[in-house]
């Protein structure tokens, strides 16, 4: 079931199984099969029946808490085990509440109660996500309260076949697991494209008129577009950008979304699309605008017809089935299209910097020559060997660079922290800000240097957020200058086609390095010569080191 | 719904569920007449029987049916009422 959903994100697995309850032992005491399928990421699946040990109305406070401790122990000894045997990610289940409460309603506040031992303990594992990285929490606590707890823990399925949930309920828990893995591997959805009328407020605002939308809190209806607003309007913190997709006269669009009672301000959105144009077209569009796949587009209308020519039109765009406005939240939530996993500080930022390019764009215009308009950026350029503060940002970085890709490798954070800490790698991140705002870090170049004086370039990656910004010669200048103090002298560079990363096909043909290989795929080989003189070859970028 | 129709409808999911187009259950079908009717196996079958009827087994039921005549008994009883 799991293989289904994670296929179904273009994530292909192979799993290794442990043999039933036998995960403390495989973790603490090891097995030769566990070690040689040496995990990617290993999923802890375990139940309220995993404890082993719950407080009776006998103990006293310190019985209680040692029990506490003693459970949590077991569970945090399997994580560091597996943390030392494997460079792995862990998924944990947290613990479902008991499926009785010998306490009734006191079970919850009691310390002697089965539900408040529960509540304590996944607490501790929280603890334990919070500090420790590549450590994620599979929440069924939450997915067996929506199913149903009582259908969640039909015991049928225990006595008999040792099910920790009722059969039925087990592609709920698959999706809900696939969806933190698609996230680790950076496939989560990153816009929103959002239909207007009957989608964003009640009515239509070329027909009824902006004064006659149901939208804030004086009707039930308003108040459930409100919430929605809202809802939408939280995604932006997540760096989750908004775009609208609508069928209407553009002055009426932006009179609708200027109505008092509205959350959502025309400010809010990256593009608007308010015009009599087929709706695949405007995300066509609005995807060339971002330079953002449409398939991390989340496209949400209330009109099934416009849903199913864009999802006709559209590959791998989300078109979430939304029927009745009090359930637009729950139908997308559940979808768990923007499932977080690792948030860094640049998401705050996201939909900061789209707008600071949509305002160079304009400034380009004005401009003749475009060595001159460059100049006129007065970018600054911080380019270095990684460093621990940013190492989030650059896993992120390569799981999420699908276009500016040469390799399409991507790395963990656990792969990166390797990487970092071998020196028998040239890593570079480099930063870029401008006039009109600090990028963050937006490039990362991972060589590899292999008998003794080779340096083969295993990634180099670019946000396209700052495409033709000369931010690649810079790059080049300095790996070639960091090459040179490690006695390099030839590098090597790879380019494999994907689906995404053709605009970089004729990246080292550009840079000067000479092709050495071209096989029926497409893939390439090219070798740089840097044993002789290396001009620079960026001169409108300042670049500190 | 008449035996015959409740064999009819059962041998589609024993199709189904074992990927074997050629089998036709009887009321002396057991576990191992089948190959692949490992204690996996039955799980996922006694699902799929439960979606397809519409019903549910209790566990003594499923602890004690020895073959499909038993399985079809429990059904007949169970959607007569």
């Amino acid at each position: 079931m799991l293989e289904i959903f994670l296929l179904n994100y273009g994530i292909k697995p192979n799993f290794y199984e442990s043999e039933y309850n036998k995960f403390y032992e495989d973790a603490v005491f090891g097995n030769d099969e566990l070690n040689n399928f040496n995990p990617d990421i290993i999923y802890i699946h375990t139940t309220n029946r995993n404890i082993l040990d719950y407080p009776t109305m006998y103990d006293d406070e310190k019985t209680i808490n040692d029990i506490l401790d003693s459970q949590y122990n077991r569970f945090k000894k399997v994580w560091d085990q597996l943390f030392l045997k494997f460079n792995a990610t862990i998924i944990q289940n947290n613990f479902e509440y008991p499926f009785y409460r010998l306490l009734g309603n006191k079970d919850a506040s009691d310390i002697h109660g089965k539900t408040n031992f529960i509540t304590r303990l996944n607490q501790k594992f929280y603890e334990y996500a919070n500090n420790i990285k590549n450590f994620y929490i599979n929440d069924i606590n939450y997915i067996s309260s929506c199913y149903g707890l009582d259908k969640w823990a039909n015991q049928f399925y225990w006595h008999m076949y040792k099910y920790a949930m009722e059969v039925p309920a087990i592609p709920y828990l698959s999706f809900n697991l696939a969806n933190i893995i698609k996230s680790i591997y950076g496939k989560n959805k990153k816009a929103f494209v959002l239909d207007l009328d009957n989608t964003l407020w009640g009515g239509i605002v070329g027909d009824d008129g902006v004064e006659n939308l149901a939208i804030g809190p004086e009707v039930p209806s308003g108040q459930v577009y409100s919430e929605f607003q809202n809802y939408l309007k939280e995604h932006k913190s997540l760096g989750i950008i908004l775009n609208v997709n609508s069928k209407n006269e553009y002055e009426n669009a932006i009179a609708g979304l200027n109505h008092p009672a509205g959350t959502l301000k025309a400010d809010d959105f990256i593009i608007i699309k308010a015009n009599w144009n087929p709706k695949n077209l405007n995300i066509k569009d609005i995807s060339e605008e971002l330079n953002l796949g449409a398939d991390s587009f989340v496209f949400v209308d209330d009109n099934p017809a416009e849903r199913k020519i864009v999802q006709n039109y559209v590959e791998g765009i989300a078109t979430p089935e939304i029927d009745i406005p009090e359930n637009y939240i729950k139908i997308i939530d559940r979808n768990g299209y923007f499932e977080v996993t690792n948030f860094s500080a640049e998401d705050l930022k996201k939909s900061e910097l789209y707008k600071d390019n949509a305002k160079r764009s304009q400034m380009m215009a004005t401009f003749d020559n475009y060595e001159d308009y460059l100049l006129s950026l007065k970018m600054k350029a911080e380019i270095s060997s990684f460093k621990p503060i940013y190492l989030e940002r650059i896993s992120q970085l390569s799981n999420k660079s699908n276009q500016f890709n040469l390799t399409t490798k991507r790395y963990s954070l656990a792969d990166i922290e390797n990487v970092n800490n071998d020196d028998n790698y040239i890593k570079l991140y480099g930063k870029l800000e401008d006039i009109f705002g600090d990028n963050g870090v937006i490039t990362v170049v991972i060589g590899n240097i292999k008998n003794i004086d080779e340096l083969h370039i295993d990634l180099w990656i670019m946000s396209c957020r700052v495409l033709k910004r000369n931010m690649e010669f810079a790059m080049m200048d300095t790996l070639v200058k960091k090459a040179k103090e490690k006695n390099i002298k030839t590098i090597y560079g790879y380019y494999y086609p994907t689906l995404k990363n053709k605009m970089v096909c004729n990246f080292y043909d550009m840079q000067g390095f000479e092709e050495m290989s071209c096989d029926e795929l497409g893939n390439k080989i090219y070798k740089l010569d840097i044993s002789k003189e290396y001009l620079n070859k960026n001169n409108v970028i300042e670049v500190n080191e | 719904m008449n035996k015959e129709e409740i064999y009819e409808r059962l041998n589609n999911v024993f199709r189904d569920v074992f990927d074997d187009e050629s089998i036709v259950v009887t009321e002396a079908t057991n576990s191992s007449d089948i190959e692949d009717w490992d204690s996996l196996e039955h799980i996922n079958l006694i699902v799929a029987v439960e979606q397809e009827f519409g019903m549910k087994f209790n566990m003594n039921e499923v602890t004690t049916m020895k073959n499909v005549g038993d399985m079809v008994n429990i059904i007949i009883s169970r959607i007569n009422n």
